[in-house]
């Protein structure tokens, strides 16, 4: 029961009393509020210091010799086409001029539907995300269909809200395909971008990083939304690779995914300096 | 034995039973009636009008509530429990549309509205709502829905229903008239429930409420005229069928004097 004790449910010892039935009692309305969705404020563990916002902002900025830098040295990219969605992420974590890692995992998988990439702090993604699956689980077993997009995306937007100004550090897309026709919006492939800020918007294409500059340029330059399939790959690629060659955050390996009809599936993951030097050579894009 | 175990709710009594959800019941079947009928593209609600005082406004009753512009609420019993719920459910329904960008699918809301019930018979000091509810609407596939619910917190759903005052003759009418025909036709549909309706409560468009919600409309209250329209028309039926048997008796007992011989017969004429 670790999940329960770092959410703070406490056990209900009370019920033994209950046999006397000699007040009412005002909790009957709380019992495993938990479990809802629109009840994740009352349940937040703060930072444990008073003005937390006012804390974490000094020890981001240059003030005295203490800095904790969370840099959103990333390239993460997704962009809807007519077969879906292609999710394109490096895989380079830095920590000011150190390379942490070359092998970070930046898309999530929530399940197999419904894909989340990470840019910014490693932790809060994969935490918040891991939360969200576990939201949409509930949701499916209770009403029987899949959560769609926008919910899904609404449902970690709120949670990030919640902690505004407290120091998350998330540029997150959640990238799904709705089976059925939604009230506000077509069913087909969905894309939504979620920030520490909470911000949520929806829209056709998307990067979010600090290479994120070079890979729109590649990105706007070269996007139809009627492109095939392999041109669509190929798009996201290139995209990466040359943020990856440009921006020193962003680089080693380059993942792409395809969200479709059937659920995502994992395309390839390959080093993006070996692609670099192909396009040096002999191929060029088709603009 | 029913004495010392009926008073804290909480509490089975040796056989099983929860006595304060039945006295819940039965608190239900004193309320007035409600019948609830699903067609094929449209779902009516019919109920009782009970009398008002000489000095009361006769518009302040409302026991046909909208939960949201597809979903509609019939109830049977404690008229103050079902504002608190039907009020509690409207926000549901609004923080679904937030929350999910969706509006509530009607399984979700009776579903809501039935936690909600049950909720209240697994507390301490609090005693169930005395209300039974007939749910209806239209998915966001189209597809018309009826569900109900009881103070126990139970739902199901159904082709038609009714609740309330004499609901076991009224569903057994349904049971018997409720056919395919019916449920291909609006003018039909809402017939039946009219009719289902005046088998327990006395004749006249001012003892009855109708309301009607087509797919992808709101749902609308029949005008006093409207209903007395209905009500003609289904008098007018009723005398043809009773003039129908009439004459298929008297059929009947025209044909046996030819045919038979016999004592047996002579002996079965003089009955």
């Amino acid at each position: 029961m670790a999940l329960a004790s770092v959410l703070g449910y406490k056990s209900n010892d009370d019920f033994s009393r209950s046999m006397k039935c000699s007040k009412t009692d005002d909790s009957i309305d709380r019992f495993d509020e938990k479990l809802n969705i629109e009840n994740i404020s009352k349940f937040i563990t703060l930072p444990p210091f008073s003005d937390p916002a006012k804390y974490l902002k000094m020890v981001n900025d240059n003030v005295d010799r203490v800095r904790i830098q969370f840099l959103k040295g990333t390239t993460t990219l997704a962009f809807k086409f007519r077969n879906g969605v292609i999710v394109a992420v490096d895989s380079r974590a830095t920590a000011g001029g150190f390379i942490a890692s070359g092998e970070v995992k930046k898309v999530i998988e929530i399940n197999p539907y419904l894909l989340g990439t990470m840019a910014g702090g490693a932790a809060d993604c994969a935490f918040w995300e891991r939360v969200l699956a576990r939201h949409c689980r509930i949701y499916e077993l209770r009403n029987k269909e899949k959560i769609s997009v926008a919910a899904a995306s609404k449902i970690l937007a709120n949670m990030i809200f919640e902690y505004r100004g407290m120091g998350l550090s998330m540029g997150t897309m959640i990238v799904g395909w709705d089976k059925r026709f939604r009230f506000c919006y077509m069913k087909g492939p969905g894309l939504y971008m979620v920030s520490d800020d909470g911000e949520r918007i929806s829209d056709n294409l998307f990067s979010v990083g600090s290479g994120s500059i070079y890979a729109y340029s590649v990105l706007d330059a070269g996007y139809k939304y009627e492109m095939s399939t392999a041109d669509a790959i190929d798009l996201g690629r290139r995209a990466i690779v040359h943020a990856a060659h440009r921006d020193a955050a962003s680089g080693n390996i380059v993942r792409i995914y395809h969200m479709k009809e059937t659920g995502w599936e994992k395309i390839e993951e390959e080093d993006t300096n070996n692609y670099m030097y192909r396009y040096r050579q002999d191929e060029t894009m088709n603009f | 034995m029913a004495g010392e175990y009926d008073t804290a709710i909480t509490v089975f009594s040796p056989d099983g039973r929860l006595f304060q959800v039945e006295y819940a019941q039965e608190a239900v079947k004193k309320g007035s009636t409600a019948v609830g009928v699903r067609g094929a593209n449209i779902v009516v609600l019919g109920v009782e009008k009970k009398a008002v005082a000489v000095l009361q406004e006769d518009r302040t009753v409302r026991k046909i509530c909208v939960l949201d512009d597809h979903v509609a609420m019939a109830f049977a019993g404690l008229t103050a429990d079902a504002r608190v719920l039907m009020h509690r459910a409207r926000i549901e329904c609004q923080s679904h549309r937030l929350n999910v960008e969706d509006p509530v699918t009607i399984e979700y809301i009776t579903r809501y509205i039935a936690d909600l019930q049950q909720k209240y018979t697994q507390g301490r000091g609090r005693r169930p709502f005395g209300l039974s509810t007939l749910v209806v609407g239209f998915d966001y596939d189209g597809i018309p829905r009826l569900y109900s619910t009881d103070p126990s917190g139970t739902y199901h759903e159904w082709k038609a229903n009714a609740i309330g005052r004499q609901a076991k003759t009224v569903r057994e009418y349904l049971e018997k008239a409720y056919t395919e025909q019916i449920y291909e036709s609006a003018h039909e549909t809402i017939k039946l429930c009219l009719r289902a309706l005046l088998e327990v409560v006395q004749s006249g468009s001012k003892n009855v409420e109708i309301a009607v919600m087509y797919r992808h409309k709101p749902l609308k209250t029949l005008q006093t005229d409207e209903v007395e329209k209905y009500i003609a028309e289904i008098e007018k039926e009723n005398e043809l069928e009773a003039e129908r048997k009439k004459q298929a008796k008297q059929q009947m007992g025209g044909q046996a004097q030819p045919t038979t011989t016999g004592p047996s017969t002579t002996a079965s004429k003089k009955e």
